[in-house]
C-alpha cells in the first residue's frame, strides 16, 4: 500500500468529459481543502460548485463540439480561500440572460439551477466577457 | 423490480413504491438519466403512482438530479399520483431551499412520516 503524497495547493489540467476524471479532480481538491481544515460544509459547497461548473462547461459550452474536446480547470487553495476556474472552448453565454429558476413561473423548469447553486455556495462567482470561463472563490468563514 | 445494474432499490409497501438510491453521490449524468428512466418506467406502468423517494444514503446531488426529480414529479402529477421525498440530509435539504424546490416537493423527515402522508 503506497503512502499518499502531499496534495498540491494549485494545479492546472485539461479534463475530458469522463466521470472518473471529473470525480478524481473533485476528490483531489476536496481532500486538499480538508487537509487545510475547511469544514464539512465548505467541502460540500466546493464539490457541488465544481460539479456544476464542470458539467455546465461540457453540457452547454461544448454542446456543439466533438465529445472529446477538453476543458481547462485551474485550482488553488490556501488557508484563507479556494479558487477554481473552469474554461471551456465553446462560444460562451451571457449569464444575465439565463432565466431565474427560483421564480414561481420557472420553478418546474428541469434545468438552469447550476449557476444558482454555484452563486449560493461560493463567496464569489464571475465570468469572463466571452462567457466561456467561470471563476469561483470560496473564502474561509469563521466557522470553517 | 430493479435490475442488477440498477442505481436504485425499489420495494412496494402498503401500495406505495419506495425508491432508495444505491449511490452516495447522485452526480453522474449517465446515472441520473438511467435513474430517471427507471423511475419513469415505474410511473408508466402504475395507474396512479404513489412514490416515496428516500435520500437516506445520499451525500451529494447535482442540479441535474434536481431536474430529473422535477420531471418525475410532473409525470406523477399528470397521472393523478403523489410523490413524497424523505430522509434528506440537512446539507442536501439546503440545496432544495436555495433552489426553492422545497416548495415544489412534499418533503418529510422520515420514511414513517412520508408513509403516513399517503394515508
Amino acid at each position: 500500500m503506497s503512502h499518499p503524497r502531499p496534495s498540491p495547493t494549485s494545479g492546472h489540467l485539461s479534463l475530458v468529459n469522463d466521470r472518473d476524471q471529473i470525480s478524481a479532480l473533485e476528490d483531489l481538491v476536496v481532500e486538499r481543502a480538508e487537509e487545510l481544515g475547511y469544514s464539512r460544509g465548505a467541502r460540500f459547497a466546493l464539490r457541488l460548485a465544481m460539479e456544476e461548473a464542470i458539467v455546465n462547461a461540457f453540457r452547454h459550452g461544448h454542446r456543439a463540439l466533438p465529445a472529446e474536446t477538453p476543458i481547462e480547470v485551474e485550482y488553488s487553495l490556501d488557508e484563507d480561500r479556494i479558487r477554481v476556474a473552469v474554461h471551456d472552448q465553446g462560444p460562451g453565454f451571457a449569464p444575465a440572460q439565463v432565466p431565474d429558476p427560483t421564480l414561481d413561473e420557472n420553478l418546474e423548469m428541469p434545468s438552469g439551477r447550476g449557476l444558482v447553486l454555484m452563486r449560493a455556495y461560493m463567496t464569489r462567482v464571475w465570468h469572463n466577457a466571452a462567457g466561456n470561463r467561470v471563476e469561483m472563490e470560496l473564502r474561509r468563514r469563521e466557522d470553517a | 423490480m430493479a435490475g442488477s445494474d440498477s442505481r436504485i432499490r425499489v420495494k412496494q409497501t402498503d401500495g406505495v413504491t419506495q425508491v432508495e438510491f444505491i449511490d452516495r453521490n447522485i452526480l453522474d449524468e449517465a446515472n441520473i438519466q438511467a435513474i430517471g428512466e427507471e423511475i419513469g418506467s415505474i410511473i408508466e406502468r402504475t395507474p396512479q403512482p404513489r412514490l416515496l423517494i428516500s435520500f437516506a444514503n445520499v451525500d451529494h446531488l447535482s442540479s441535474a438530479a434536481l431536474g430529473t426529480l422535477i420531471t418525475v414529479n410532473t409525470k406523477i402529477r399528470n397521472k393523478g399520483g403523489k410523490l413524497c421525498l424523505a430522509n434528506i440530509d440537512p446539507q442536501i435539504y439546503e440545496v432544495f431551499v436555495i433552489t426553492r424546490l422545497n416548495q415544489l416537493f412534499e418533503i418529510k423527515e422520515s420514511t414513517d412520516e412520508a408513509m403516513k402522508s399517503f394515508g
